[in-house]
């Protein structure tokens, strides 16, 4: 639910003896509990979701992360982590009787290898400067977030982040190797390892998306890829979206893995070419972008195969980059969806959701028809390479009911992602924005076993509390709902 | 390509067998084909076996995606891929080809593409178990990016079935390299350490690595252009039959590792430097994978192991007094016990299969 309300009433003399444990051993600007000074943190990129937390402490060390852990394990006060605070799913949001432990203090660059291609982190380094600190060696970190400038890698770790690259070099749980994790009783536990293996259950997989309620991580050691010599795209505009489905699928049955697959309908490409020039054309139903990368004639190779497919499927237009410059170009417009989006409507809310890439024409022209029913703009960009849809519904909050049509026109496209076999969040996470649709995608036994995992990792129930697996009468509140509404069909959607 | 056998294997024949050994307290052995019963520890149980639940439920090439219950042979599931031009990237061992899809995962076990492509849970996108509840309960999905709830199938990815019984898989699936090429160079093994790693950093074509007796073989896939291009600037001379060759790795089963036992399994950070242990040795996976043939001093070479960050396991053969897997640090062996307890709170499945719960088990 959007705007839900996060505040609890604050215990003034927990938090007076909270403050003074935590002084005892971390410098005073460390411990914000002012109004103002706890304003800053009262949300994530999701901010229709926002509250003061108690306080706000800044470690600057693994050590003191542990302290403080220990110390609001002993007093009973929920923790709440935070990186950049560029989550979209309210993640981060504040709990008003808890602690907002901010990362981003933790920002060193503890070891690059380059021989053995790996960087050991902090948290709290952001995503792209972890590239920029390996590029003398020619080497780069994969998964890049949209807000790669912004974003940390302790958040990215936190939300199993993806990026447009995904399809051929994987989310962040492909790309990490080992994470050192603060446990809420202040005990630090090494998870995977510098090698390909390691023994015991894979525990850290289970971390990545964990969203912050397992365990608190302190160090992440990443695997750097070689970076590519070459890389190149094509743009194609295509007259209906079938068609650009078409070509899509085709490029994938052809034996291609691209480095990006990106399409935009009619709707967001008018958007961004206003606002970015990237070349669009704008009668256009569908832009798809196509990069290949790798070694140069490889490349070249490829983009021939890609173009004939595209020109086969009915390309009205094929733009391929001939230079670095060129390739920027076209990807500006992509890149530039979001704001574009923002310039056109007061505000808007991005939705993340998966289905299996051979139903997105019939998706989108579902969504088209939503867009109608509930009085909402919608523009979609979409990673479609790897099926993760991004909805993007223009409302006005300012205007009586648009919070909520647009709200009920978020759900109804995460309900058809569920129907044709797809997922309610591909890479935003959970959060406190999809506790409801949790409901529809698992069953109670299911919610009950990722509440047991939780209970395994953190037996108090500190951490992040209430985000991320919804509540099993929650879920029975949302049934009850739907049944007033006689809209049973969500109920038990199968994920397979 | 979705076939319809009869479902012999049916969910509440299974079902029925948990609720009798909860009940009765008895145990049960997860059992595909048989194909891995070397590997991990041994305990008491009834053997089930889950080959009858086969078939593919989904496959469409051009999702990169393919649905399969867990008893289909790795053997089927490779030759309905082959067709379509894709493979499973990890390049899982095959054992003779008798061994199920399921087996494959709950052990958890990759060939040699597996550092330059990524490990078997690195494909797996969801699956369906049966717990030892006996409920049925469904994680991730058939998509390529789904981060609804824990990653659970991850989880159950090489926990050698101690968490569940593995139903319905699905796996992501990658186009078969047009080309691939295997040149070998004749070095020393400090030398092949620091090669296999440099190369890796420069040359995406990397496909495979291995070191013995002092050869190097590199495998390079990909477009004509892009292994032709390697080629050039490696140089090195053309292994033959290379196919059968990285088969026999993948499966253990040349000469080296046959020509004695034990024969131990050394995970380690790929730039660790040689372990000079006097026994014939085999690297793999760019420098992260260490085989042993032969008797050592187990408590000795752990500790070295352990040191260097990495972990070694009685693969095969090995005296029973030793653990096959590397016993845990405490912290980490108390999460195991208590995850253990979300999904097998009875200790009904494997007993003492997997890791050091095997003297927490036979307590039980």
């Amino acid at each position: 639910m959007l705007g839900l309300n996060q505040d609890a009433v604050i215990n003034p003399a927990q938090r007076r003896r909270l403050v003074r444990a935590l002084r005892a051993f971390l410098p005073e600007a460390a411990v914000l509990h002012t109004e103002e000074t706890l304003k800053p943190y009262e949300c994530d990129g999701l901010t229709v979701f926002r509250a003061l937390p108690m306080l706000v402490v800044r470690p600057t060390t693994e050590s003191d992360v542990c302290r403080v852990l220990a110390i609001c394990a002993e007093i009973g006060v929920p923790v709440v982590a935070r990186g950049a605070g560029t989550g979209l799913s309210g993640g981060a949001t504040p709990i008003g009787n808890g602690v907002l432990m901010s990362l981003a203090a933790l920002n060193r660059i503890i070891a690059i290898d380059p021989l053995a291609r790996t960087a050991t982190v902090e948290p709290g380094v952001t995503n792209l400067a972890i590239s920029q600190a390996v590029a003398s060696h020619r080497l780069y970190y994969a998964p890049d977030p949209s807000s790669q400038i912004a974003c940390s890698i302790g958040g990215n770790v936190a939300e199993n982040s993806g990026g447009v690259h995904c399809l051929k070099y994987g989310l962040t749980v492909h790309n990490v190797l080992k994470l050192r994790v603060a446990m809420m009783d202040g005990t630090l536990v090494e998870l995977g390892s510098a090698g390909c293996d390691c023994a015991g259950y894979d525990l850290l997989a289970l971390l990545h998306g964990s969203e912050g309620l397992l365990g608190v991580i302190t160090e992440i050691t990443v695997k750097l890829l070689p970076k590519p010599a070459e890389a190149r795209v094509v743009m194609a505009a295509f007259d209906t979206i079938s068609a650009a489905a078409r070509a899509v699928a085709r490029i994938i049955a052809s034996g291609i893995v691209p480095a990006g697959l990106e399409l935009m309908d009619h709707a967001a490409t008018n958007a961004v070419e206003a606002f970015a020039h990237a070349g669009y054309p704008l009668d256009a139903q569908a832009i798809l972008l196509c990069e290949s990368d790798g070694a140069s004639d490889e490349v070249d190779d490829e983009i021939e195969c890609i173009c004939a497919i595209l020109a086969d499927c009915g390309a009205s237009t094929l733009r391929v980059s001939s230079g670095a410059e060129e390739r920027l170009q076209l990807w500006a417009g992509r890149k530039a969806a979001f704001p574009a989006i923002g310039k056109l409507s007061p505000d808007y809310y991005c939705v993340d959701g998966t289905i299996p890439r051979r139903h997105v024409a019939d998706v989108l022209q579902r969504i088209a028809a939503l867009s109608q029913h509930f009085g909402l703009r919608c523009a979609n960009v979409f990673h479609a390479g790897d099926g993760n849809l991004h909805p993007l519904i223009m409302f006005d909050a300012a205007l009586s009911d648009e919070v909520e049509r647009a709200e009920a026109f978020g759900n109804a496209i995460l309900m058809l992602c569920l129907e044709v076999g797809g997922s309610i969040t591909g890479e935003h996470g959970v959060g406190l924005e999809k506790l409801d649709a949790m409901c529809a995608q698992f069953e109670s036994a299911e919610l009950a076993s990722f509440h047991a995992l939780k209970h395994a990792f953190d037996p108090l129930g500190l951490l992040n509390p209430g985000k991320a697996v919804p509540l099993l009468h929650r879920c029975g509140e949302v049934a009850a709902r739907q049944r007033q509404r006689r809209n049973p069909q969500h109920t038990n959607l199968p994920v397979f | 390509m979705c076939a319809e056998t009869p479902l012999l294997g049916a969910d509440s024949e299974l079902r029925a067998v948990i609720r009798t050994a909860t009940e009765r307290q008895t145990k049960l052995c997860l059992r595909g084909s048989g194909s891995k019963d070397f590997y991990g520890g041994t305990g008491p149980g009834l053997a089930v076996d889950l080959s009858h639940y086969r078939g593919i439920i989904d496959y469409a090439p051009e999702e990169l995606v393919i649905v399969v219950r867990a008893g289909t042979p790795l053997a089927e599931v490779e030759a309905v891929l082959s067709e379509a031009g894709q493979m499973l990237p990890f390049e899982p061992p095959q054992y003779g080809g008798g061994g199920t899809i399921g087996g494959c995962i709950a052990a958890g076990l990759s060939g040699p593409r597996r550092p330059y492509a990524g490990a078997s849970r690195d494909y797996v996108l969801g699956l369906r178990l049966i717990d030892g509840r006996g409920q049925s309960l469904q994680f991730g999905g058939a998509v390529i990016k789904n981060v609804a709830g824990y990653d659970v199938s991850r989880l159950m990815v090489g926990a050698m079935g101690t968490l569940g019984v593995l139903r319905d898989i699905a796996l992501k699936v990658l186009p078969r390299p047009r080309v691939e090429r295997t040149v070998c160079f004749a070095c020393t093994e400090p030398e092949a350490i620091v090669r296999m790693n440099r190369w890796a950093g420069r040359m995406p074509a990397l496909s495979a690595s291995s070191h013995a007796d002092g050869v190097l073989a590199l495998r390079l896939s990909g477009s004509a252009a892009g292994v032709n291009a390697a080629l050039r600037e490696l140089g090195g001379e053309l292994l033959d039959d290379a196919e059968s060759y990285w088969r026999s790795l993948r499966d253990q089963h040349n000469y080296f590792f046959t020509q004695a036992e034990p024969l131990w399994r050394v995970s380690l950070p790929p730039t660790a430097p040689p372990l000079k242990i006097p026994l014939p040795l085999m690297i793999e996976w760019g420098g992260a994978l260490r085989w042993l043939v032969g008797d050592l001093d187990y408590a000795a070479v752990q500790a070295r192991v352990r040191g260097l960050g990495g972990h070694i396991t009685a693969f095969r053969g090995a005296p029973r007094n030793i653990p096959v897997f590397q016993p845990l640090p405490p912290a980490l062996e108390q999460l195991h016990t208590r995850i253990r307890d979300v999904f097998d709170p009875h200790r009904i499945f494997n007993p003492g299969r997997f890791c050091s719960q095997q003297e927490s088990d036979h307590q039980r």
